[in-house]
């Protein structure tokens, strides 16, 4: 599998050589991590914003005892390395031992992923303003403004450790989304793929600007319980907030929902949601923050709360096997799923719309924020394509709403699952999932526009 | 780090760039957290890196690089140009410029100790002595308590002659205490939420936040929101304290006037403004009491918005914001200055690092204070809610509705705070809301805290904002809508 130039292989054993000769630390963890990153950035049908980034960083933890600590650079020289295995070693050699620290991980063997696409990690800055300037064709086609993104980039991680253990990753990711504004509307969409081919700005385009169009001139309805479709990027801005719970140390700390509810029946029976680093639509590492592989987890198998995440030290203190998806020590939060797959059903969302008599759809949601983290209650804001339905059709768009809604309820009230596909928001990091029909979606204000 | 960022210049500049900068940060920083009288996490980071922004073909282009080398820096030189001259493939007008003078300057921010040279193991015994007060009351369930650390030296060079190193040192502190009981999750934040106080000052900081002496009550109240009823719902008056106050300016003041949401450059990500231009000195903002400014000079006080020059060599500007209640100032950049037909950028573009470019980012926007105590104010008020430290946030892309949920209220009745109500939030319109404010604490209540986790742009930047605020209190406004 190519590699990128900035973080080989070569380079990365180079690197961990070099720190375990400087090292004075019982033991030493490396996790590298660089690459190239562009993205271009559009507003008012112009380029306005037009980045690019290469890095690499070092980040050494070293053990003394059961004793650890991190320290982390993007400097290479010779001193600067030696100097943060130094801060690692001394930082440790200050604290008390920790009775619950294990050495670092053994070596494993972890399969590789194919994330990789060359013509993604080349992409010139005039491939990507090819694919701006087809979106600023649909805006002003259609007399609106078009604001949005088009990124690529190429990525390689690697963790090494004084017992051997190797892992290493590299992939590609391509990005576009697209906000199209009207003179009291908006329209937005987004998709994100291992490979350029997969992102089609054009197509995205196209989309914004039909829900843009859609939803001129939107009325005020009153706020209460509707009937929702959430689209797929709703889904998983919301579904997001879920993630970070499914973790043993969460548990453990009594700061996670699912405190006192894992075995239990906590959701609909139509619920199943895994967490699968190899599924074909994920994307990232196959291996967590200590290098060890993740397992696929059944977190919730048809509403019941099943399998939780373990890092090493919480599967040590359970008496289980690690899940492989361990945050980097040292860290207080131990471990979270980050490849969700949200399983989904057969109902395309026409069909959700065609079956309600009245109800909202969402096309994305804003400025989540949990008010309740037991009931697990979410807030935020409706946006950029907010539409009644009415009669098993969309009638006209609306002022967004706030909501106030509790994840526990919605996900006991979802009627129809559409197939699950990857998709992209902004309040959380990508995930296979469906959009959904629920019932009695609590808007509890709406906005001026 | 000059004479690299200065080849950088002229490589860019040789290569027809119109217009260049370039920014060399070198950063350090340490984080050291406990949780449950164990280290949570004992970390150190530096970096250094340098970005070129150039105008070229009328567009702008950007590149950031970590190689650190003759070969590295002009190589991104050379891609922020070809970036640029990508960009103007997609653009109407060519890139123009509010005039700058050129600036010579070196410039650090003062601190009394150096929280560099305050030990790993000293900085661990402040945090577990926290820990072991928070935890020595029944009920508290999780104690996580945290000490940071940040320094960063840049210099700055334009191809209009600017030269300008600043080096700004910040610390943070804080600590929470969380309680679980009977299915219901609490907490209660010292001094702040989000990791505390924060200030561009040194370890001085924590020895005057009182850490350790407001363990006790903080862990009882954490404990004591169990015993504590449901805040009601319904319309009352509302006072705040100042770090909730903080917030409220930062996401209802200081988000609608960057001039880069007004214009319409945010509106794929943090959103646009309802301050649209037409409403600059044509909008009642607030009641005749409401004054804020947005203010980087080090005389403000040492907040994270506080420098001598901003990301684009900008002198450090008072502008104000809310004049007696009457809208009278955005936050600009020198593109947008000019757009619209300002005479100067007033300072505001800031980057969270050498790879990224500066945006239209507060500074410390702050609400002046008035007159007056806390507790004047509970004793003039007949029937009302007392909210302090943010537990959710949330506002719509325009900046109109918002909500807010805080850790701990306490219902008001007849002049007096009777008893704490759990899980309070309020909700509104942010012209409603700051027209409804009747009454602003004086100087000896304000306090300019630091927000460490503002979030805007694509890649997004997080950057540290300042807001200076004294309680204050507001009539009729719509309480606990979240729990209905």
């Amino acid at each position: 599998m190519p590699e990128p130039e900035a973080l080989t292989r070569a380079r990365c054993r180079e690197i961990f050589e070099r720190v375990e000769r400087f090292s004075a630390a019982d033991e030493v963890e490396i996790l590298l991590a660089g690459g190239r990153s562009a993205l271009t950035r559009f507003a008012n049908n112009i380029i306005h914003q037009n980045v690019e980034e290469e890095t690499t960083v070092l980040s050494v933890r070293a053990l003394v005892g059961q004793r650890t600590a991190r320290a982390t650079t993007n400097r290479l020289d010779d001193a600067s390395i030696r100097r943060v295995v130094e801060e690692a070693t001394s930082m440790a050699r200050l604290q008390a031992p920790d009775p619950e620290l294990l050495p670092v991980a053994d070596p494993c063997s972890c399969d590789e992923v194919d994330r990789y696409d060359a013509a993604t990690a080349a992409a010139s800055p005039r491939v990507r303003a090819e694919q701006v300037a087809k979106a600023v064709e649909v805006a002003k086609g259609q007399s609106l403004t078009a604001a949005g993104i088009f990124s690529t980039g190429v990525s390689a991680e690697a963790i090494l450790n004084s017992r051997g253990l190797v892992a290493y990753h590299t992939q590609t990711r391509a990005e576009a989304s697209i906000t199209m504004t009207g003179a009291d509307s908006s329209g937005w969409a987004k998709a994100n793929a291992l490979r350029l081919e997969g992102v089609d700005l054009g197509a995205l385009a196209e989309r914004a600007a039909q829900k843009a169009a859609a939803s001129r001139q939107p009325d005020e309805i009153a706020p209460g319980r509707y009937t929702v479709v959430l689209e797929h990027a709703a889904v998983l801005d919301l579904l997001g907030f879920l993630a970070y719970d499914f973790s043993a140390t969460a548990i453990r700390d009594q700061r996670s929902f699912l405190t006192g509810r894992v075995g239990k029946q906590v959701f609909g029976a139509n619920i199943t949601i895994r967490d699968d680093a190899r599924h074909p639509l994920q994307s990232g590492s196959p291996f967590d923050g200590e290098g060890i592989p993740r397992k696929p987890l059944t977190l919730v198998d048809g509403g019941v709360v099943r399998d939780i995440a373990y890092s090493r030290q919480a599967a040590r203190a359970a008496g289980v096997e690690p899940t492989g998806h361990g945050l980097p020590l040292p860290n207080e939060f131990g471990e979270v799923p980050v490849n969700i797959v949200f399983s989904g059903g057969e109902t395309p969302v026409e069909q959700m719309i065609a079956s309600t008599d009245r109800g909202i759809l969402v096309t994305r949601l804003w400025y989540i924020r949990e008010v309740d983290p037991y009931e697990k209650i979410l807030t935020g804001m409706t946006r950029d394509g907010t539409f009644l339905i009415e009669a098993g059709a969309i009638r006209h768009g609306v002022r967004n709403f706030r909501f106030n809604q509790s994840m526990i309820e919605l996900l006991n009230h979802v009627e129809m699952l559409s197939p699950a596909a990857r998709a992209a928001g902004e309040e959380a990091f990508e995930m296979v999932v469906p959009a959904v029909k629920a019932g009695a979606f609590h808007f509890t204000e709406v906005t001026k526009f | 780090m000059r004479q690299l960022a200065l080849e950088a210049l002229d490589g860019a500049i040789s290569l027809g760039a119109t217009y260049a900068d370039v920014r060399v940060i070198e950063s350090a920083e340490r984080y050291v957290s406990t949780k449950n009288g164990k280290v949570g996490q004992a970390n150190s980071a530096e970096s250094l890196g340098l970005g070129v922004r150039v105008i070229a073909s009328g567009a702008w282009g950007f590149a950031a690089t970590d190689r650190m080398t003759r070969q590295g820096v002009e190589g991104a030189a050379t891609r922020a140009v070809e970036v640029a001259r990508a960009s103007a493939l997609v653009k109407e007008r060519e890139v123009a410029l509010a005039p700058e003078e050129k600036h010579e300057a070196v410039w650090s921010s003062p601190f009394q100790i150096d929280p560099f040279s305050v030990s790993v193991d000293r900085v661990l015994d402040v945090l577990l002595k926290i820990d072991a007060e928070l935890r020595r009351v029944e009920g508290v369930t999780l104690a996580e308590a945290a000490i940071q650390c940040r320094r960063l030296r840049q210099f700055f060079a334009s191809s209009e002659g600017s030269r300008i190193e600043q080096t700004r040192v910040y610390t943070g502190a804080g600590y929470v205490a969380y309680s679980y009981s009977g299915n219901e999750i609490q907490k209660r934040s010292y001094p702040n939420s989000f990791g505390g106080q924060h200030m561009l000052k040194g370890w001085e900081l924590v020895d005057e936040l009182r850490l350790l002496e407001n363990a006790p009550r903080v862990a009882e109240e954490a404990v004591a929101l169990h015993r504590a009823e449901q805040c009601p719902e319904g319309v009352f008056d509302l006072i705040l304290g100042s770090s909730q106050l903080g917030l409220q300016i930062h996401e209802s003041i200081g988000h609608p006037i960057e001039l880069d949401r007004v214009l319409g450059t945010e509106a794929n990500f943090a959103g646009m403004s309802f301050l649209t231009l037409d409403k600059l000195r044509n909008l009642r903002y607030g009641s005749d009491i409401v004054n804020a400014v947005c203010d980087a000079r080090p005389e403000h006080g040492p907040g994270l918005g506080t420098f001598a020059f901003d990301d684009e060599g900008v002198p450090a500007h008072c502008t104000d914001i809310i004049r007696e209640g009457q809208f009278v100032g955005y936050m600009s950049s020198r593109e947008t200055a000019r757009e619209i037909g300002e005479g100067r950028s007033n300072g505001t573009m800031r980057a969270d690092g050498w790879n990224h470019i500066p945006l239209i980012r507060m500074t410390n926007v702050s609400l002046k204070p008035g007159a007056g105590s806390p507790e004047e104010l509970v004793a003039s008020t007949d029937r009302g809610v007392y909210m302090e430290t943010n537990r959710s946030w949330s506002i719509d892309d325009k900046r109109y509705n918002f909500q807010f949920g805080c850790e701990a209220g306490w219902l008001i009745e007849k002049g007096k705070k009777t008893r704490m109500v759990k899980n309070p939030s309020y909700s509104g319109i942010t012209t409603d809301f700051w027209n409804s404010c009747d009454a602003i604490c004086g100087p000896d209540y304000w306090t300019l805290w630091g927000t460490p986790n503002c979030g805007k742009g694509q890649p997004q930047q997080v950057m540290g904002t300042g807001h200076g605020a004294s309680p204050a209190r507001f009539r009729d406004i719509k309480i606990g809508a979240a729990y209905a």
